[in-house]
């Protein structure tokens, strides 16, 4: 059984909502794993405080409950403060979850710090060895196709990839309007760094033949 | 006002009746005896006579005879029996089956390794030419009469004539149609069927597994000589005699009432947006069973929510499952990991009334416009 805390959380759920023009948005999981939730910050660059945080969650109680209790938590404080916090500090505060529901708790801290290095790299904070090929594609293995529940890259829907001079191209496979929505807006966050100053994603179906362009 | 109480699993378990009860009470506390042979003491002949007398209502209720009935402890064991029980006598016979059969037909299967798998539709129906396909002389093929989850209810009798006529074994699961639905293994063709009372509001713990005289079957278990050798172990009297009583009892017009309750259900969930039902629709569906995805609404969120408005139900997610594995059915009918986690299964029984069923109706919409501010 969920702890009462837990309950309280997911029944009346803090931070719901979106927001516009964030610092970051980031989004975890996918819609076929169950749990997908997506991260709304803005932080203060001066005291480098989060002053506002959302979230939008598809998932069960504790991911709903997690969500809800971790923005709560780091609302107000700077990111050096939260970066720390792991997900059994998450479980213990929230008066513990089923072994089972572990991954809801990682998905949150994951989130979170997912959010906090997209932040940091945005500032120009995280030194690069080289922005090649290989590096655009580690990038796209962190975007899930959210009814594969796999990510891009393994899921072989990667048609092509390249970079010259700060501009990236990629040719991704889908077909569904409403997964190329979400996938293009999770590429265009992972490549939200000063080193990258132009990118275009174009999705062709299965077939490989262009159709929509972005 | 009073918090409503209303349970909607009743193709997990159903509610005893009473009379099941007063039945079944006798048999613990006055007439509690082993059931002795015909020629033993006067104390076990009356636990004698309850035992040869249910299993005698029983076969009539299928159009068996009585010496083909076989207790067992409920479904799981009934089906276990059927598969492992026929190859032990035939151990290179194939099995046939589906992929969105009850766990205890597909572990069986997975076990045992010589499979088959039938094709199914969008809505769960076999394909009748991968039967034709698959079809081997010696072989049995195992299938559920009617789906737990979405209520696909199979031509059975198209399939049993078939099976007949090809040398297969024909094995049904009927756990959940068991009276609700007309069952002549004579008709039908059928030559094993595993029924159960426990979702006619008779007693869980007790089944019986129906074996066509001539079809040979090995106990599973090694015991005494209990069931005609089939099945040993001490008879569970009490629950036979309710298992007989819940047969008795049964009332077919609960069935038509079910029917209009469950229609009623399913066209007023349909009609919130992104919604999809699973299963079919009509008189090929189960007269208790409504199953639809909500899209962007998670099925244990639903649950929780709806439990704190007194609504029980359950969901084919992932996150509701202790194994953490979406619903089979759902993706065994090409549906997406998705459509099995927003997947919600509503089960009646003739205990619910109108009033359930509008206050569930109003009630699933509004939590899931909640759970879509959140998700959506």
């Amino acid at each position: 059984m969920y702890s009462k805390k837990v309950l309280k959380y997911f029944f009346h759920p803090k931070n719901v909502g979106i927001i516009k023009n964030p610092t970051v948005k980031v989004t975890e999981g996918s819609l076929a794993c169950g749990d997908m939730v997506t991260l709304y910050l803005k932080i203060d660059k001066v005291s480098r405080k989060i002053v506002d945080i959302k979230f939008k969650s598809y998932g069960c109680a504790a991911n709903i409950a997690t969500m809800s209790f971790l923005t709560e938590l780091v609302k107000g404080k700077t990111i050096e403060s939260v970066e720390k916090l792991t997900y059994k500090m998450l479980e213990k505060e929230l008066g513990g979850l089923p072994p089972a529901k572990t991954h809801c708790s990682l998905l949150a801290i994951k989130s979170l710090k997912s959010a906090i290095r997209l932040y940091k790299e945005k500032m120009g904070e995280i030194e690069y060895e080289s922005i090649d090929k290989d590096f655009v594609m580690s990038r796209l293995r962190s975007v899930i196709h959210p009814a594969i529940g796999k990510d891009i890259v393994s899921s072989g829907l990667v048609a092509m990839a390249n970079i010259s001079d700060g501009k990236v191209n990629i040719k991704i496979r889908i077909k569904e309007k409403r997964f190329r929505r979400i996938v293009l807006e999770e590429i265009k966050e992972r490549f939200c760094i000063p080193q990258i100053k132009k990118i275009s994603v174009e999705f062709v179906d299965k077939d490989e033949k262009a159709k929509d362009k972005d | 006002m009073k918090k409503r109480f209303i349970y909607l699993d009743n193709a997990s378990v159903t509610k005893v009746d009473s009379r099941v009860l007063r039945a079944m009470n006798i048999y613990h506390t006055k007439y509690y005896s082993v059931p002795t042979v015909e020629y033993g003491h006067s104390f076990g002949l009356k636990s004698r006579k309850a035992l040869e007398q249910a299993r005698e209502a029983i076969a009539e209720s299928i159009n068996a005879n009585k010496d083909e009935i076989i207790f067992t402890s409920g479904q799981t064991e009934s089906n276990n029996l059927a598969i492992k029980g026929f190859v032990a006598m035939n151990n290179t016979a194939r099995v046939i089956t589906t992929k969105i059969e009850h766990e205890s037909i597909l572990n069986v299967c997975k076990d045992y390794g010589n499979v088959a798998y039938l094709d199914v539709d969008r809505e769960g129906f076999i394909k009748f030419n991968s039967l034709k396909r698959l079809q081997e002389e010696g072989a049995i093929l195992s299938i559920q009469h009617a789906n737990h989850e979405i209520g696909t209810v199979q031509n059975i009798k198209r399939i049993g004539r078939f099976c007949r006529k090809a040398g297969i074994t024909f094995h049904v699961d009927a756990t959940q149609t068991f009276m609700k639905l007309d069952i002549d293994v004579e008709r039908m063709n059928i030559d094993l069927l595993t029924i159960s009372p426990h979702l006619i509001h008779g007693p869980r713990g007790i089944g019986a597994l129906y074996i066509r005289k001539g079809v040979k079957i090995k106990a599973i278990l090694s015991g005494g000589y209990n069931e005609f050798g089939i099945r040993p172990g001490l008879e569970n009297i009490p629950a036979i005699v309710g298992f007989r009583k819940a047969v008795e009892i049964f009332d077919k017009k609960d069935v038509s009432r079910m029917f209009k309750l469950r229609d009623r259900l399913m066209k007023n969930l349909l009609e919130i947006d992104n919604t999809k039902l699973n299963g079919p629709l009509g008189k090929d569906r189960l007269c208790n069973n409504v199953n639809i995805s909500f899209r962007y609404v998670e099925g244990e969120s639903m649950l929780l929510h709806l439990d704190l408005r007194g609504i029980i139900v359950t969901t084919g997610s992932s996150c509701f499952s202790t194994a953490l594995k979406p619903s089979h059915v759902i993706l065994g009918i090409g549906g997406r990991h998705e459509d099995a986690h927003s997947s919600v299964r509503f089960s009646l029984s003739k205990y619910n009334d109108v009033e359930d069923i509008d206050y569930t109706i109003k009630n699933v919409n509004e939590v899931v416009s909640e759970l879509r501010k959140i998700s959506m």
